[in-house]
């Protein structure tokens, strides 16, 4: 670890605390029905065609029907785009059509904005398959996020009433005012610093000592764009943001790790504005850099370590374990990358997790267990802390013998129930899965590494999924009907099983009367709340955890420690 | 619930259609537009051209084994910096065949008498497979193999490895990284 490196990570987070406030505000005129300049004939014309009235509250039955509706009409767009890709324009490399197995976990994959990459990217898909199948969707889930976010929040806001707001205008304002606008600007800014935007086909190169080399390209600037922005994270290429055409400076590297977290620590300002206190929103956002922080303090410091079994071959440690790493990035980047993008629900990488050192990769593993609730996917992340929140709220009521309040409203058995079950889903969905695929041949299959590592492997890719984030240990072979499948019903049950008890969450919130805060409540903001906050989180959500953790990177670095090879 | 249903179907259908026409294609392809007006070479990776023909792009990695060219790092694609299929190697760190795979690599390195320890990005695989970079230090100690190969004064190529040498951005964001391929073509233009 060095001086540079943590004056780089201090500047990273002050810069997301700089965001948040004008990020969070903006996001306050989009949740408070504001009208906005330059799209709006765009916005009313959409409206007009889809038979929509922007100004009508649903109920979260309702709201939740119509956000279902959508993503399974989304589902089988992108099924049939990759399907039927051999006879769609934009397809100078001649591609075939996307198996099915293939195709179904890929459109499961970008409508639960969890992007994981069973496809190849640049051997696989065609350059219509990228826009019309995979961006598009990367603007529509991230939209559904905000949109859950804003019902959400709006069940705190409110009192005595049924409705949660109208997913169609939620959606709608999202992305044509804000994921639009801000993927026009990011989308030139990475064609100044060098990510291509061509639909021309690959280009044969003859190399300086006369070979030939095929240099794939597309219009990745504009998949890029909105794949940070939006928390998505599904690459243009194999390899993802590690790719030099998806990310070819140390700067453009900087500006998508800033995009992924910039929406997600808005929306706390915007809870906080929107409940009257913007305190609120700044305890939550409080002790997401918390945890945020000692993410990145240690697995900076198990990669910075270097590998002792290649240094024990006489090689320096000063540049870290670089195996899986670009030297444009180098250690501190590339860890800071990694725990940004498993806090943050994206997946994108730079670095190839399943090369880390075991303790490395407990980090990024470790967030997606939490549920991404570190800043979190758009959306998801504050929906996700927000059960938290209330989950902490139950514990300090019982401790006190007081029915719990949270910012003005009274939670009761049906909100907690409710929390539980949208909490419990997560463990159950990796777990169950991880240990079905650790007893079948399919799954055993999949491996590249043996041992413990071997495990991780598939603890990872279950992890991933459930917690829609689609980042890998790359080493699985994942493009398997066996794997398609269950990574397909795992990102499935990560997004619908949370989304659905947020939205009843909302509307039984929404119901209630404002209780004002009194002498008796517990207060929510301060470094109390803060303390308690972070250990129910690690308490509820990462004790479930232990044991795989335990027998993946624990027992892995016990053995790389003893000098145990595989 | 039927009713709920039965009122979202229609705007579910067109706004998907609505959004997946201004988001699938105007949107792609308005920035493509902008692209190729604004900054045409980036726009189309970077390419360098040489006498007409394409070399590479300054921003891909090449696979180099002459002993008058640095080297890039160890690349994990296809036969080595296939950029038509990026890969890294995921190899976890206590894998059998990354131990040996160093091993090779180590030892190729000390046949042209370099000793001390070696910089750990010479004998790891990128990410991407298509590292452009390579450290300072491990571009420094192939000069004297270069020079020898190509008769050159090992000062001079020295020198050119040392200009050729790009620092982080604001002394913050970035690593000290040395572009192989661009070296390498500076190195052919150098006179004897």
């Amino acid at each position: 670890m060095t001086v540079q490196g943590w004056m780089f990570i201090i500047l990273f987070i002050a810069l997301i605390a700089a965001i948040a406030r004008p990020m969070g505000a903006f996001l306050f005129a989009l949740y408070d029905g504001r009208p906005m300049p330059l799209l709006g004939p765009v916005e009313r014309g959409f409206y007009r065609i889809g038979g929509v009235d922007p100004a009508r509250d649903q109920s979260w039955r309702g709201y939740a029907i119509a956000l279902l509706l959508f993503n399974l009409f989304g589902v089988a767009l992108l099924y049939a785009v990759l399907r039927l890709q051999g006879v769609l324009p934009f397809n100078p490399q001649g591609f075939g059509a996307v198996s099915s197995d293939l195709a179904f976990n890929t459109a499961i994959s970008f409508v639960t904005n969890t992007n994981w990459q069973s496809y190849g990217g640049e051997t696989t898909l065609s350059h219509f398959s990228q826009m019309f199948a995979l961006t598009v969707q990367n603007f529509l889930s991230a939209g559904t996020g905000i949109a859950v976010a804003f019902a959400l929040i709006r069940g705190f806001a409110r009192r005595d009433t049924k409705g949660i707001g109208n997913f169609w205008a939620d959606m709608t304002r999202a992305t044509l005012y804000l994921l639009l606008p801000l993927s026009i600007i990011l989308t030139i800014v990475y064609i100044a610093l060098g990510v291509p935007q061509t639909f021309a086909a690959s280009v044969d190169a003859t190399t300086l000592e006369g070979a030939k080399q095929t240099l794939a390209l597309g219009p990745v600037a504009s998949q890029l764009a909105i794949k940070m922005l939006g928390t998505n994270g599904g690459g243009f290429f194999n390899v993802n943001s590690a790719h030099p055409f998806e990310n070819p400076t140390a700067l453009t590297n900087f500006i998508q790790m800033l995009s992924i977290f910039a929406i997600g620590a808005g929306l706390t300002w915007t809870f906080g504005k929107a409940v009257g206190n913007t305190r609120q929103g700044w305890a939550i956002l409080g002790t997401m850099l918390l945890l945020f922080t000692v993410g990145v303090a240690i697995t900076y410091w198990a990669e910075a370590g270097g590998n002792p079994l290649i240094t024990h071959l006489g090689v320096s440690d000063t540049l870290g374990n670089m195996e899986g790493k670009d030297v444009r990035f180098g250690i501190v980047a590339s860890t800071l990358f990694a725990v940004v993008t498993t806090a943050a629900s994206c997946g994108a990488v730079i670095a190839m997790h399943d090369s880390f050192m075991p303790l490395g990769s407990l980090m990024p593993l470790f967030n997606m267990h939490l549920g991404e609730l570190i800043i979190g996917g758009v959306g998801a992340g504050l929906y996700g802390m927000l059960l938290y929140c209330l989950l902490a709220v139950f514990v300090a009521g019982l401790m006190v013998g007081r029915t719990p309040e949270y910012v003005g409203k009274k939670i009761e058995a049906r909100e907690v129930k409710l929390a539980v079950l949208a909490i419990a889903s997560l463990p159950l969905a990796i777990l169950g899965l991880t240990a079905l695929a650790s007893v079948t041949d399919a799954g055993l299959a999949g491996r590249l590494n043996m041992g413990p590592h071997g495990f991780t492997e598939i603890l990872y890719a279950f992890t991933s999924a459930a917690a829609n984030n689609g980042s890998a240990f790359g080493g699985l072979t994942a493009n398997t009907p066996f794997y398609n499948g269950l990574l397909a019903l795992g990102m499935f049950i990560g997004r619908f099983f949370v989304i659905i008890p947020v939205l009843a969450i909302a509307g039984s919130l929404a119901a209630k009367r404002h209780t004002p805060e009194g002498a008796g409540s517990f207060p929510t903001t301060g470094a109390l709340w803060i303390g308690l906050l972070t250990a129910i989180i690690l308490i509820v959500g990462g004790l479930t955890f232990l044991p795989a953790l335990a027998l993946g990177p624990g027992a892995d670095q016990a053995a790389l420690m003893a000098g145990f090879v595989q | 619930m039927t009713e709920d249903l039965k009122t979202a179907l229609r705007p579910a259908l067109m706004l998907l259609i609505a959004f997946a026409l201004l988001l699938g294609l105007a949107y792609p392809l308005a920035m493509t537009g902008i692209g190729k007006v604004l900054f045409p070479t980036r726009a189309n990776g970077s390419l360098i051209l040489e006498r007409g023909k394409v070399v590479g792009s300054a921003l891909i990695g090449q696979s180099f084994t002459s002993t008058r060219y640095f080297h890039g790092r160890p690349s994990a694609t296809g036969d080595g910096y296939d950029a038509a299929a990026s890969s890294g190697s995921n190899l976890a760190p206590n894998a059998k065949a990354l131990i040996e795979r160093t091993q090779a690599d180590i030892a190729r390195i000390r046949e042209s008498g370099v000793t001390g320890d070696l910089p750990a990005d010479l004998v790891t695989t990128s990410a991407s497979g298509l590292d452009p970079h390579i450290s300072p230090e491990a571009t420094f100690l192939q000069v004297p193999r270069i020079a020898e190969a190509r008769e050159l004064p090992a000062d001079r190529v020295m020198a050119l490895a040392k200009a050729s040498v790009e620092q982080p951005l604001l002394g913050l964001i970035g690593e000290p990284r040395v572009n192989v391929l661009m070296l390498n073509r500076a190195l052919d233009r150098m006179r004897p």
